[in-house]
């Protein structure tokens, strides 16, 4: 029989079980953070540690814990497992009719930004490091999203492309345009002297050996000072010329060649065109090698390595293809960065560079091209929106890679699905072509 | 020859500490095949937390050494296990059935996570700590060169021995040992068979944490400074331990470790300190490629 006094019960039970949960909640957070936020330690005037209490912060972060904790529990449990429920189904409707037009005007976008920003430097300059990101982003994809090897060194190649452009441009003065296919060929062939021993490890060895790997291309870096310069860099690098008239004031300069007032922001819209070419050049062949074999191979590796073995697939050599596209790609970005920067150090290239690209790419979706490029846009924009927080950047960052598996594994965007699909009904004899 | 012994006991020291932080990548791989790649951050927390109690300790007036030291371990020990759990509830537990590469990706932003979070909250300035523990022997001198042993080394190598017999009746004698054996060699068949996997695995994480820490603290006290980065390399030294005594297998870990301390300190001393890290990442790669399994491990059984 049901009457007022059994839902009575059954609500203050739940209300109940809300209060444990939240102080438990609480409890653990209080107690991660007793020592290390309620006490801080600083380095006194004699130079030993002075310890300083926080009890301001402790508590107002066990508060938050606490109301979070009973927030939580009255939050329908359907709800809180997909983050989609929570986007209206119209929406989400409009949003996949509007979707193949969002690459097109973001394209479009793209190409007309250096005539409406022109004068506005900061702007382009934020365009170039944001589109450097997408073509790494890119690069990256090929090994991450489409052929499912995890690279955590991929800033190794990144940096190998950016030396090579250096020294050589440096040792026979040699323009950027013939240097560029030479960094990419040896970024490229480090990656195949990498990947040749290694591809055989699983998918997670892998990772931690690419890891490995960048870590030692930056310590010989930073070591081997006769020929990088040591932590001190390379200093100087050679800017690019329009295929060979350098942007100078003189009267063989780009503005007197083509009969225009001398202007630096010349040489920053040339490079803002350059690296918009070389990353629509990677995202166009990117698309192209998915259609062909050996961009099915790579995704088919992806989906179950076993099952591709056993279909006669020489997954070795697929693995490296994938990883020494993946690497060339890599060096041309660093090449640009070389000489775009006139400067590169090793700090340029730590394991937090690697870190942002993978991140760019686990966001974007893994595998989708757009999405990747809408990561890149929405990791670096808002890295410059919070500028004055940017201790917190890090930390931040972190907690989006960590909630985007948690909450969509894959990714914000993107979807992961393989381009060649079987059809699942007779009606439908054609296998469906997946988009770039 | 002096040398060669000196540096062998500077390599056996370093190598406890890291077979210490090892124990905790076998474990976590071995349980649930993942690389927890926090584990490195939890040890940097670890050695966090100890040198704060340390310095309350003192605050608190506890001047004897042994008793603080004590209370550093058991305070230090807790804490860094709890965010062991809390990073395994957090990160790891939703994603066990997600994509293969998921865990693993979500270890690398608690990683960024644990340092950011240390680095915003302490300070990205080295923390010094004045020699707590002061003495030692000098076992042997001659041609002016003293082979020496001080009480850290000791008490180190002695803390770790103590501590591996304890784990080791922990795995091997109890309830819970037994459990999380049961949990390696089957997930499912030990769910099946009524052992609470989600709590072993989570017990796990927490173990290894304590590891961790005690491991944290031994670098405190050895080195004498720590700062929030510590636990990126340490991390990746502790890896290649693990993986060259053969990833899953628990003296392998130790083993590992010892070697990877007794390589390193090798290298620095007789070719060059700045390559040291360079050595003890090649070997890592080395090893994987000819000794995929490590020297104790079992080779790994594909399937489907």
């Amino acid at each position: 029989m049901l009457n007022q006094a059994d839902v009575k019960p059954d609500r203050l039970f739940k209300v109940a079980v809300a209060l444990k949960t939240a102080s438990v909640v609480a409890l653990v957070v209080l107690g991660l953070f007793s020592l290390l936020i309620g006490v801080r330690t600083d380095q006194g005037p004699t130079g030993a540690l002075v310890l300083s209490a926080r009890p301001g912060a402790l508590g107002l972060l066990t508060a938050i814990a606490f109301m979070g904790g009973l927030l939580w529990a009255f939050i329908p449990d359907r709800s809180r497992t997909t983050l989609a429920a929570l986007v209206p189904e119209s929406l989400r409707v409009a949003l996949s009719r509007v979707r193949p037009w969002i690459g097109v005007a973001l394209l479009v976008f793209t190409l007309m930004l250096p005539v409406i920003f022109y004068h506005n430097r900061y702007i382009l300059d934020l365009g170039i490091e944001i589109l450097t990101y997408v073509m790494l982003g890119w690069g990256l994809n090929i090994v991450v999203g489409l052929a499912g090897l995890l690279d955590l060194g991929y800033v190794a190649f990144y940096a190998v492309g950016a030396y090579s452009y250096a020294l050589i441009a440096r040792t026979f003065g040699l323009s950027f345009f013939v240097c560029l296919p030479v960094a990419g060929m040896l970024a490229a062939m480090w990656g195949i002297l990498l990947g040749f021993p290694v591809l055989r490890l699983r998918g997670d060895y892998l990772a931690i050996v690419t890891l490995a790997f960048g870590e030692i291309i930056r310590l010989v870096l930073i070591n081997w000072q006769s020929l990088t310069g040591g932590p001190n860099g390379i200093a100087g690098i050679a800017r690019p010329s329009f295929f060979g008239v350098p942007f100078s004031p003189g009267p063989h300069g780009f503005a007197a060649s083509f009969g225009l007032e001398y202007s630096p922001t010349h040489r920053v819209v040339f490079l803002f065109y350059l690296i918009l070419a070389l990353a629509l050049v990677t995202n166009w062949v990117t698309i192209r090698l998915r259609r062909l074999p050996i961009g099915r191979a790579w995704e088919a590796l992806r989906e179950d390595e076993v099952a591709c073995r056993s279909l006669g697939i020489n997954t070795t050599m697929v693995k490296l293809t994938a990883f020494a596209m993946g690497a060339m790609f890599g060096g041309f970005a660093g090449s640009f960065f070389a000489t775009r920067q006139g400067f590169i150090s090793p700090e340029s290239f730590t394991f937090s560079e690697s870190a942002l690209v993978l991140a760019i790419v686990v966001l974007g979706g893994m595998g989708s091209q757009l999405g990747v490029a809408l990561a890149a846009l929405v990791m670096l924009g808002g890295f410059e929106l919070f500028r004055e927080f940017e201790q917190y950047r890090m930390l931040v960052f972190g907690l989006v890679i960590v909630a985007i598996m948690v909450l969509r594994p894959r990714g914000l965007v993107g979807t992961r699905a393989p381009s060649l699909v079987l059809p699942s009904s007779d009606s439908d004899w054609r296998a469906k072509e997946g988009k770039g | 020859m002096e040398y060669f012994l000196q540096q062998l006991i500077n390599g056996l020291t370093l190598g406890s500490i890291y077979g210490l932080i090892a124990i905790g990548y076998t474990m976590v791989y071995g349980i649930i095949g993942m690389i927890n790649f926090a584990h490195g951050d939890i040890f940097m927390v670890g050695s966090f937390l100890a040198l704060i109690t340390f310095l309350l300790a003192v605050a608190a007036g506890v001047t004897a050494v042994p008793l603080a030291l004590l209370l550093v371990i058991v305070i230090a020990m807790t804490l860094t296990a709890l965010y062991g759990w809390t990073v395994e509830r957090i990160a790891y537990r939703p994603l066990r059935h997600s994509f293969r590469l998921a865990p693993l990706i979500s270890a690398i932003g608690m990683s960024i996570v644990l340092q950011n979070y240390v680095q915003i909250a302490q300070g990205a300035r080295v923390k010094p700590l004045p020699p707590l523990i002061r003495g030692g022997y000098t076992l042997l001198e001659s041609h002016g060169f003293a082979v020496q042993l001080s009480s850290v080394q000791i008490i180190i190598v002695v803390t770790t021995l103590a501590v591996m017999v304890i784990f080791a009746w922990l795995v091997g004698k109890t309830r819970l040992g037994r459990d999380m054996r049961a949990c390696e060699q089957d997930l499912k068949m030990a769910a099946l068979l009524g052992v609470d996997t989600d709590q072993t695995i989570s017990l796990t994480f927490v173990i290894g944490a304590a590891l961790a820490a005690v491991a944290g603290i031994m670098y405190l006290i050895y080195y004498g400074v720590v700062d929030f980065f510590i636990g990126f390399v340490a991390g990746v030294k502790a890896f290649t331990a693990a993986v060259l005594g053969g990833i899953g297998s628990l003296p392998g870990a130790m083993l590992g470790g010892l070697l990877i301390g007794l390589i390193e300190t090798f290298w620095s001393a007789y070719f060059s300190v700045e390559y040291k890290d360079v050595a003890a990442f090649s070997v890592l790669i080395i090893v994987l490629i000819f000794l995929p399994t490590g020297i104790l491990g079992r080779p790994e059984v594909e399937k489907v």
